[in-house]
């Protein structure tokens, strides 16, 4: 199977990402015009249908997320493009802002319409100064146009200041409001209570693109590509020991083995050119072994069999060289470092497994590994501590891999 | 019922007004769940996680302080998941910080069985003592970052703002701003910090110094309830004597007037009673 | 005062549990995050569940800091501000025109004198801009409810009372008195002045404020002492003052206070004192007036040494309770008050407070209901406490509600006079006076623990005032008044306005504050003008070490 660009330009597009020129080429303009004259509930339901679901990891539908926000209490209410991606492996919205940025930003504003709100912040990575200009300057068109101001909503860029747990949604409500970014315990969720309190619809910046798309076609053309499950494309980052690194655009259902190996994809395995393990999902991911991989498909239920998630779409690859436990250790002290300290499990949970990580003692102390991990998995207060473990839990899991410890 | 829920804990049918926390419900049909962060008086913290539940649907277990009951709720308070969780967050803050004056956490390892040496070995919290003052005293290397005092110098007490957590992960510890001693902080020594403190991190310096020459004496100590002899608020005074002599002063957590709170004249202005200066 | 004028009872008419659920909170000359931090608390829990929280002081403060709006009035002028907001309430007709027709009189004559105190004409005095008057009228007015607090910004001024009628004329015309989050709350600034007035403390009142000029009232108490009770209202502290000053009064019994030190004009109260005959102290300390005793009588420490109850600012009556033995001599008010009157052929049978409070009890309906086991067990009780299961009163004056109103609530009109002293070329600047937050009074009780902050006192003087006259932070200036001068050090501050300078006068031992102040005082409630006297501020010589 091709790589497909949807989300992604075609690499035949001459206009610049920015300008009026583009809105037209995409057909953006277009989406826009028809979805700002739709009612409310005509957006929502059209989302609903195209089965769009988050792609910032927790895959939850979009469509019911908007219809929450929708009908939740409340005069004032805010959308949030959550841009501040931090992943380990993660590189997808940055190259989709690049290429693209209108796209995102115009889901923006069509999800504030849907769900009534006059005011909208993109909270950009610290790091992404270039990309926080380009959005600035992709704003600034849609202002032209008419489709941002006071009469349209207001869109203000936010940036982060390097701290991973900021792109929590929550904790990131807490940085813009100027608060430490601590995660919020949940209840309430955002589609209630907020940003600012308030009912606020955070979407992740690939998400946002889908529903760009979804209006700027219809739900026919939207739902040609993917699985019986899972509808359209995703953008996956190739990163690791693999010939042709970078964010390719593929159909849901695409196997895995062949995102590696497909020519226009991943161009095959380098180093030894044997591969020892991918590692699906960022740091917070799944390891999964040469067979795992040959054996499922990027899709939801495929992966989720083998207790695997697609999450931010991070496709980290390893050849039969690389000692996994090092990367775990690596991954550990990621978690070590980025945990804010909030809740026990996670903010003491991350040190010791680091340093038993540092003492070589993943495979001698695994039944307080399993425990601990469990411990962190069911009570830390956010996705942060509860997913640190999964990478460490997984490679227990498979003691195949063991032999690169 | 209108302004009711009815749920089930442990399988035990239990019906609660609505607003009702998890954590209260479990309490109603006496099956308390362990608490450490979360404080009567104190928007709930949820943040030492002792005392989390498993909730049928959940995909977490959570944390029954401040989780509202809903009807149809299926709650359990000791399924697997709740006791390996329990006792982990037991078992990493014995392996972080000084249990030693700490008896809910003391209580909180022993009911789940925890073993203190399991994770021990690496980091702790281990840390000087900082007295900058003569009224009370940071031994860090107690705290577990409940964030209860944090809450009562802030929005829930005192309004003051003098002190927040700093610093992430494992380094996450509460301060005065940049490190400062006390004096040079916004802090007004109201006490209430102390007053919340379940470790003994935050202690008054009276008894600090008593404590450490070993003349600290639960026994020997009587409390007397009053009324403070400074401004006209009225604020309930628990006078804690040994030997004849005000060692601390509380104030009782239902009172209509503290809820527990004091000033830095009813906490610690005291000594006026019972200085040596002759009549 | 004021309250006692308007409703027939001297006390806050709502509890600080009615400060979480109102709307809308306005304090008028009251630093509460210093002075009452605990009702601070309250207050803060009411603006975190969206009351607004709306702050009349001279000075920023702690408390200002946190509120939604400061108007930092001038010294003085808050008769005008209260009367131009009650101005433009009339004027918007957003007053509560059926609580006022059905409680209140003399909303004609009210109107009427409020009509020239356009906010044009209070902006004038009070250096609040117009529009920022107009708009808390309009908020003030439009809120559901209500409180409104007040500390001794207001009442230590000649015009004490008439400052506190003027809020009492807001809280009338918003309906904002005898119902929940409603109400008006003077923030009592010693531990038991409430509980002193409850007893019956004051010239012409028994326990409970019963009226002795009602031949009723003196009836009942004389049945039950057993003695005669003159009808003659006494004199007041001032009065008092006055009478040692003409010679009138010889003797003087100072129980628990250093008037010495905490009344205006020291060096007059000096003089007054050396006049006595007789002058008996009874108190904890050797204080500067103990100093100057014919005898000193060693007492216990109230809250920790001895029993009986005190009464707080929201009208609740708690118990006191001796927690730790007393040293030497000293013995029990209730003690060293018996043997006296025992020594002057008096035998009153009380050995316990408890005996007292209960005699006190059967002729005060207000108190009836209290015993010593209830106050213990309910955490003190508010009165009216009328009958034995009553749960006491949270909210005063409900009668206001009532279809038909019998015993109505006045407004009062009252006018704006200035501050006794103005400046004048020769004192410059005015030196007003109040409390910080880790100390008390004439530091008595606040100057023996050892608080981080216990540098001594400081004046607060604008830089632009301090640069004018050539002094730096820091400096020790000399400061005069018509009465008196001190050496203090300046600090820089813009927490006042330039023209205004601040101390307060917890250190009299080394910084004589109340040399300074003026003793001119409120005719109806004795109280001294603390807040305003005129100053002059001068540089010290500076002697430069070479």
């Amino acid at each position: 199977m091709n790589e497909v660009r949807r989300l992604l330009p075609g690499k035949q597009t001459s206009s610049s990402p920015i300008s009026k020129e583009r809105l037209v080429e995409r057909g953006f303009d277009r989406a826009l015009d028809y979805a700002l004259a739709l009612e409310p509930e005509e957006i929502i339901s059209t989302v609903t249908k195209s089965g769009i679901k988050g792609r910032g990891g927790a895959a939850f539908p979009t469509g019911v997320k908007w219809s929450s926000v929708s009908k939740a209490e409340g005069s004032v209410k805010y959308v949030v493009m959550n841009a501040d991606e931090s992943e380990l492996g993660t590189f997808k919205d940055r190259v989709l802002l690049e290429e693209d940025p209108l796209g995102a930003l115009v889901g923006l504003v069509i999800g504030a319409h849907a769900v009534g709100a006059k005011k909208a912040y993109c909270y950009i990575r610290g790091e992404y100064r270039e990309v926080e200009q380009t959005l600035a300057r992709a704003i600034e068109t849609l202002r032209h146009g008419g489709w941002v101001g006071p009469h349209g909503v207001e869109i203000e860029i936010r940036r982060g200041a390097g701290a991973y747990i900021a792109g929590e949604e929550t904790a990131l409500f807490n940085s813009i409001e100027g608060k430490r970014p601590e995660p919020r315990v949940k209840p309430p969720f955002p589609t209630t209570k907020g940003l600012w309190a308030s009912p606020t619809l955070i979407q992740n910046v690939e998400t946002l693109a889908n529903v760009a798309i979804l209006f700027a076609h219809d739900l026919h053309w939207f739902t040609a590509y993917g699985t019986q499950d899972t509808v359209g494309t995703k953008l996956v980052g190739l990163s690791g020991h693999i010939r042709r690194p970078g964010v390719y655009e593929v159909p849901f259902g695409t196997p895995m083995q062949e995102i590696l190996d497909a020519p226009e994809l991943g161009g095959t395995v380098s180093g030894s050119g044997r591969l020892g393990a991918v590692l699906l999902g960022g740091a917070a991911g799944t390891f999964l072994t040469p067979q795992e991989v040959k054996n499922t498909v990027l899709d939801y239920p495929s992966l989720g069999a083998i207790g695997a998630s697609i999450g931010s779409g991070a496709i980290m690859v390893f050849d039969d060289t690389v000692n996994l436990e090092w990367v775990v250790t690596k991954l550990a002290r990621f978690f070590a470092e980025e945990s804010c300290g909030q809740c026990v499990p996670c903010r003491i949970g991350t040190k010791r497994i680091l340093e038993m990580m540092e003492t070589g003692e993943l495979w001698t102390r695994t039944s307080d590994l399993r425990a601990l991990g469990q411990a962190m998995k069911d009570a830390s207060i956010c996705g942060l501590g509860q997913t640190a473990p999964v990478a460490l839990l997984s490679i227990l899991e498979r003691p195949e891999l063991r032999h690169h410890a | 019922m209108e302004n009711t829920v009815t749920l089930t804990i442990d399988g035990e049918s239990v019906t609660v007004a609505q607003g009702t926390t998890l954590r209260a419900a479990c309490e109603e049909v006496q099956h308390p769940v362990p608490t450490l962060c979360w404080h009567e008086n104190l928007t709930a913290a949820n943040a030492c996680r002792a005392c989390v539940v498993e909730v049928k649907g959940s995909r977490t277990l959570v944390a029954s302080c401040s989780r509202i009951a809903e009807a149809g709720m299926e709650v359990q308070t000791a399924s697997e998941r709740v006791l390996n969780s329990r006792k982990v967050v037991a078992e990493l803050l014995l392996s972080t910080s000084d249990a030693s004056i700490a008896p809910d956490l003391q209580s909180l390892a022993a009911i789940s069985s925890a073993d203190a040496e399991r994770f021990s070995g690496g980091n702790t919290w281990a840390q000087p003592v900082r007295e900058d003052n003569n009224l009370y005293v940071r031994d860090l290397a107690k705290c577990i970052l409940c964030y209860r005092c944090v809450e009562a110098c802030g929005d829930d007490a005192q309004n003051t703002f003098a002190i927040a957590v700093a610093g992430r992960g494992f380094n996450a510890h509460i301060d005065a701003g940049f490190g400062r001693d006390l004096p040079e902080s916004d802090c007004v020594y109201c006490g209430n910090c102390v007053a919340v403190c379940p470790t003994g991190a935050l202690i008054g310096k009276r008894e600090f110094d008593l404590r450490a020459r070993g003349e600290w004496d639960e026994d020997k100590i009587t409390t007397t309830p009053t009324v403070c002899s400074f401004c006209g608020v009225g604020c309930e005074l628990d006078l804690h004597v040994m030997d004849n002599q005000i060692i601390k002063v509380t104030s009782p957590l239902d009172h209509p007037v503290t809820h527990g709170m004091l000033c830095v004249k009813g906490r610690f202005g005291y000594e006026f009673a019972q200085s040596e200066e002759p009549v | 005062m004021g309250l006692t004028t308007a409703f027939g009872s001297g006390a806050g008419t709502s509890a600080y549990e009615d400060f979480h659920h109102t709307a809308f909170i306005l304090l008028v000359g009251s630093n509460a995050a210093e002075a009452h931090p605990i009702i601070f608390h309250h207050i803060m829990k009411g603006v975190h569940n969206g009351a607004k929280l709306v702050v009349v002081d001279p000075r920023k403060t702690l408390t200002t800091k946190r509120a939604h709006e400061h108007l930092q009035i001038a010294v003085g002028s808050d008769i005008a501000l209260l009367n131009a907001i009650a101005h433009v309430i009339i004027r918007d007709q957003l007053y509560r025109a059926d609580f006022i027709e059905r409680a209140t009189t003399g909303f004609d004559a009210f109107r009427t004198s409020v009509a020239t105190w356009t906010p044009e004409r209070a902006a004038a005095i009070t250096g609040i801009e117009t529009d920022r008057i107009e708009s808390l009228a309009h908020r003030y007015a439009m809120a559901p409810s209500a409180m409104i607090g007040w500390t001794l910004g207001i009442t230590e001024h000649h015009n004490a009372v008439d400052n506190v009628m003027a809020l009492i004329n807001l809280s009338l015309l918003g309906g904002n008195v005898g119902r929940p989050y409603a109400g008006l709350n003077p923030l009592r600034g010693q531990n038991n002045v409430q509980g002193g007035g409850d007893m019956g403390a004051l010239p012409n009142r028994l326990p409970g404020f019963q009226d002795i000029t009602d031949p009723a009232v003196r009836e009942k108490f004389e049945r039950a002492w057993g003695v005669s009770i003159s009808s003659q209202r006494g004199w007041d502290q001032t009065q008092m003052f006055d009478a040692m000053d003409r010679g009138a009064l010889r003797g003087l019994y100072v129980i628990g206070e250093n008037p010495l030190q905490s009344e205006a004009n020291s060096a007059h109260m000096r003089k007054i004192f050396s006049q006595l005959d007789a002058l008996v102290v009874q108190d904890i300390f050797l204080t500067a007036t103990g100093k100057m005793a014919d005898v000193v009588l060693p007492a216990r420490a109230s809250f920790a040494e001895s029993d009986g109850t005190y009464t707080n600012s929201e009208r609740r009556v708690q118990r006191v309770k001796a927690g730790r033995q007393a040293p030497g001599e000293a013995q029990d008010d209730l003690w060293i008050v018996t043997s006296l009157a025992r020594a002057m052929g008096y035998d009153w049978p009380f050995s316990k407070a408890e005996q007292v409070f209960d005699e006190m009890r059967h002729l005060t309906t207000n108190y009836y209901g209290m015993t010593y086991d209830r106050l213990e067990q309910e955490h003190g009780l508010q009165w009216p406490v009328p009958e034995e299961g009553h749960p006491g009163s949270r909210v005063l004056h409900e009668r206001l509600w009532d279809d038909v109103v019998v015993d109505k609530a006045p407004f009062t009109c009252v006018e704006w006079a200035p501050p006794t002293e103005q400046t004048t070329a020769e004192y410059p600047l005015l030196l007003t006076t109040g409390r910080r937050l880790a100390f008390f009074n004439t530091g008595v009780q606040s100057n023996v623990y050892d608080h981080p902050h216990n540098t001594g006192e400081w004046m607060e003087i604008h830089p632009k005032d301090a640069e004018t006259l050539g002094i730096n932070d820091e400096d020790v200036v000399r400061v005069l008044s018509r009465r008196g001068e001190v050496e203090v050090p300046a600090h820089y501050s813009e927490a006042v306005n330039p023209g205004t300078v601040f101390m307060t006068f917890h250190f009299p031992d080394e910084v004589m504050t109340n040399a300074l102040t003026i003793d001119s005082t409120d005719p109806q409630s004795g109280t001294a003008e603390f807040k305003a006297a005129a100053v002059r501020v001068e540089r010290l010589n500076v002697v430069v070490d070479k």
